[in-house]
């Protein structure tokens, strides 16, 4: 099951691509591409080296890009949905539940009081440190919410 | 100074690419290029700090065994080893400069709570942080 090194680092450039421009639509195709990979082999490959498939990394990406606006700026949580590459502040509002477990504006009242104290890391690594940690489909997760609290929140700094 | 950290290495999927990329493109030198039959050491330096080597090691024998080289090599082409931090006097011209090179950028020059940062790969996949401190500018 070794990937091949020279293969993983095309994967990689596909992931930081979509580090860089997560608001952007990335569908496979273009993903492949970047990765000069077929569009099948990119799929499988991706998921084998980084555990996720394309599209739901993409989407943790977006929950902590927004999460950090939410938390960073006094943006509407609408601009914010459109910034972060959402099509509909619904989809939005409902994934970032699903990934969570908490609406954006619980997110932004609760994290601007545990934002202090940070200062010492790179802006860069501490939104790396707030990524959601998303292991299991939003789908999946919806069906398993029956008022239970989600374990896969972001993690909050005390 | 006689006492603190005096080499930290990288793993690198090729030195002579490792190299190139480090001495032509960031602008360090060669400290150390010495080789043991299939072994070679190989540290550089930059400019501007003398008492610290970037050691630019492939994962391999005789130090390590063939699975073990193959799981770090895997590791390196997926991003996964730590962050590493170059402190710049002006980030967007050393981006800027960089780019013109062929650096491959992670990250375009951001301004963030009064410092700019960057961040770019070496060919191997290690990230790099390029960041522009209103501390170091006094």
């Amino acid at each position: 099951m070794n990937q091949d090194p020279e293969l993983l680092r095309r994967l990689l450039r596909a992931k930081d691509r979509m580090d860089a421009a997560s608001h952007e639509d990335w569908p496979v195709r273009r993903l492949a591409r970047v990765s000069a990979v077929s569009e099948a082999h990119f799929a499988r490959s991706f998921k084998q080296a980084f555990g996720t498939p394309p599209h739901r990394y993409l989407l943790t990406r977006r929950i902590e890009r927004a999460t950090g606006l939410l938390r960073d700026t006094d943006l509407s949580i609408t601009e914010i949905a459109f910034q972060t590459g959402w099509g509909s502040l619904g989809t939005f509002g409902r994934t970032f539940r699903d990934i969570t477990g908490k609406s954006p504006g619980a997110i932004r009242s609760g994290s601007r009081a545990a934002a202090q104290g940070l200062g010492h890391m790179p802006a860069c690594i501490v939104s790396a440190a707030h990524r959601p940690d998303l292991k299991t489909a939003v789908s999946e997760k919806r069906r398993r919410v029956a008022g239970a609290t989600n374990s896969a929140a972001t993690k909050e700094v005390p | 100074m006689s006492q603190g950290v005096e080499v930290v290495g990288l793993y690198v999927r090729d030195q002579d690419e490792a190299l190139a990329f480090y001495v032509d493109k960031l602008g360090f030198r060669v400290h150390t290029d010495v080789r043991n039959g299939d072994y070679r050491w190989l540290t550089v330096q930059h400019p501007d700090q003398p008492s610290f080597q970037l050691g630019l090691f492939t994962p391999g024998p005789p130090v390590l065994d063939a699975e073990t080289a193959q799981t770090l090599r895997a590791m390196v082409a997926k991003g996964a080893m730590p962050p590493l931090v170059l402190n710049v006097d002006d980030c967007r011209a050393a981006h800027d400069r960089l780019r013109a090179c062929g650096v491959e950028f992670t990250q375009e020059p951001v301004d963030r709570y009064g410092h700019v940062d960057a961040g770019f790969r070496d060919p191997s996949g290690n990230g790099w942080k390029m960041i522009q401190s209103r501390r170091a500018s006094h």
